[in-house]
């Protein structure tokens, strides 16, 4: 809230009272970078997102990092297979906390029709997911709106992503 | 519909290459009935290495597929599986599909990874998928599932849904069950 009521030893500009916490969480709402991190044929979808047409800039999702070390978002884009297991667990301990993960499409969130011996049963057994995105694949306004579903939970406080509270 | 010139010298390859192959190979490799243009032919497990040297030195420069095929349940002995090779003749445009019939407790074949390079990733593949050994391979290692992986999936009986399938209630015999077509 914006107060001008002079404070002592402050100056006389407007100014804004909050706690470190919420200003934390409206930075972190405001700013979250995904991986750049494509599995399988949702990534195609995911990568429409940051075309014109959707425009995930418009929310602060603008640039996909290359790096897990300046990513905030990991998006699973596609079905995960046994033997890439190791290499998304440590992707994602590579990524700087706080993290957050969306399974985006049906395989990522149950393993989709291919429930065989190579690909796991969702990610959720894996790692921890924030936010599930139905659909095979899920539109890029489904992601979208998966996407500003978790920004908002982020900013109320109820995903703190992977930091212990 | 003009038959392209790919159709001629699958013409010349059954006119004249198969007869000296058939002459070579008396014994342990015949030709197979085929509905499609790419002849065939069927080997012994232990006559596919002198035959493999014969073609590349009479042309067939080219592997192009080495694959399996697996008849289980309709057939369970010593012809289980089969080994698929294909080769191509540059610039005569000679295709040429051999079929080698394996099985038993330990299906082994030689490998050709020596005489083509292309045939290391490709048998190794086969091994992993399959569990046919290749005698003389380099480095007959898993490619495709990991390291340490329990069973070779593509099998017939491999459960489809891999461990997992292992540790429920559902009886073996109940698990996958193979449904014969009926007509």
């Amino acid at each position: 809230m914006a107060l001008n009521l002079p404070l002592p030893g402050l100056s006389d500009e407007p100014y804004m009272l909050t706690t470190v916490e919420k200003f934390t969480r409206w930075a972190q709402e405001h700013s979250m970078w995904p991986l750049t991190f494509g599995l399988a044929c949702c990534a195609i979808e995911m990568m429409a997102l940051v075309t014109p047409r959707y425009d995930a800039a418009r929310f602060g999702s603008e640039a996909f990092r290359a790096s897990p070390r300046q990513a905030d978002l990991m998006i699973v884009s596609g079905r995960l297979s046994n033997k890439m297991v190791p290499v998304i667990r440590q992707i994602y301990e590579q990524m700087a906390e706080p993290k957050w993960v969306m399974a985006m499409g049906a395989c990522a969130s149950s393993g989709g029709i291919f429930d065989n011996y190579a690909i796991v049963q969702g990610v959720d057994q894996v790692i921890p997911v924030d936010i599930y995105v139905p659909g095979c694949p899920p539109t890029p306004d489904a992601v979208l709106d998966a996407l500003l579903k978790l920004k908002e939970a982020v900013g109320k406080g109820y995903r703190k992503g992977g930091v212990r509270a | 519909m003009s038959k392209g010139p790919g159709w001629a010298a699958l013409e010349e390859l059954r006119r004249e290459v198969i007869p000296e192959i058939l002459k070579a190979f008396p014994e342990g490799v015949r030709e197979l009935p085929t509905p499609f243009e790419i002849p065939q032919l069927q080997a012994e497990p232990g006559q596919i290495r002198p035959l493999a040297q014969w073609l590349k030195a009479r042309g067939f420069n080219m592997l192009l597929d080495l694959s399996a095929v697996d008849y289980y349940p309709h057939r369970q002995g010593s012809d289980r599986f089969e080994v698929v090779y294909h080769f191509f003749a540059w610039p005569q445009l000679w295709k040429l599909r051999v079929r080698v019939p394996v099985g038993g407790e330990r299906p082994e074949v030689d490998s050709l990874s020596d005489l083509w390079p292309n045939a290391n990733p490709a048998e190794r593949e086969v091994w992993d998928q399959f569990g046919i050994r290749f005698r003389g391979h380099p480095n007959l290692t898993r490619i495709l599932n990991p390291d340490d992986f329990e069973g070779h999936p593509l099998r017939k009986d491999f459960p489809l849904r891999g461990h997992r399938d292992l540790i429920t209630d559902i009886p073996l015999a109940e698990r996958n069950p193979y449904q014969p077509i009926k007509e």
